[in-house]
């Protein structure tokens, strides 16, 4: 069976936690197994607060919609806004040392979603951003 | 996410409480370096409340690994629940940070 789930939420890091326990609910709901939800609620939290923070700027004005469903025996999410394109092939993956000497706070996050999903992908639809994610799940 | 502060000895102590994210890891950011600029030089973290941390808390503990091994201000986290330390583990950062199982290792750590 089919299911997906939605929420649109404005653009404030405020609202972090509210797609958090959206997303949990969810992932829940689909009878992902639990290891599994807290890899992929950390993952949508990274992508939306680069979303939140960078392509819109915090501007509330403008709003960020996260659509959960199941398909291909896995989990598979779309995290869509209209703020700046952000484009995956001019990414560079940091050196954790270099962070480290620059005393960086950022730039882990997109880092940690890689590792976590078995795919990632952004492209534009609509006029809107959209960032597919996709992760494999063993549904009990 | 909730911030309390205690002092025993030379020993200066944040607990956290709650979810470290993109909007909460700005207090903690505030309270780290506040404790640094009053000249704290043993920082303990109590993480046993910690319920979830992203890339932006772990940027917080990141960023003062190299003024803080400059200063000789040890910081020192503990008692993190799995699910968080596994946040550490996916980049490996668990080798850079200092993170100890009790409060009683954590101490022992900082002492030395």
């Amino acid at each position: 069976m089919n299911n997906s789930n939605n929420i649109k939420v404005n653009c404030s890091t405020k609202n972090l936690k509210e797609i958090r326990t959206f997303v949990e609910a969810s992932l829940k709901e689909l009878s992902v197994p639990a290891n599994d939800i807290a890899l992929i609620v950390l993952a949508i939290d990274e992508i939306c607060a680069n979303f939140i923070i960078h392509s819109n700027h915090c501007n509330e004005d403008q709003e960020i919609e996260i659509l959960i469903k199941n398909e291909n025996q896995g989990v598979s999410i779309e995290i869509l806004d209209q703020g700046e394109y952000f484009d995956l092939a001019s990414y560079k993956e940091p050196e954790l040392q270099e962070l480290v000497k620059e005393k960086r706070k950022g730039g882990m996050g997109l880092l940690l979603v890689k590792r976590i999903m078995d795919s990632i992908e952004f492209k534009k639809e609509n006029n809107q951003n959209v960032c597919k994610l996709f992760k494999k799940i063993k549904f009990a | 996410m909730e911030l309390t502060f205690g002092k025993h000895n030379d020993i200066y102590e944040i607990v956290i409480e709650g979810d470290l994210d993109a909007s909460s890891c700005i207090a903690l950011d505030k309270a780290i370096s506040e404790a640094a600029s009053k000249g704290e030089k043993k920082i303990l973290i109590d993480c046993t409340r910690l319920n979830y941390i992203s890339s932006a808390g772990l940027g917080v503990f990141m960023s003062y690994l190299q003024e803080f091994e400059n200063n000789k201000i040890k910081m020192v986290l503990y008692n993190l629940s799995e699910k968080v330390k596994n946040v550490f583990e996916i980049l490996g950062l668990d080798t850079l940070v200092n993170i100890q199982r009790s409060k009683e290792e954590a101490i022992k750590t900082i002492d030395e």
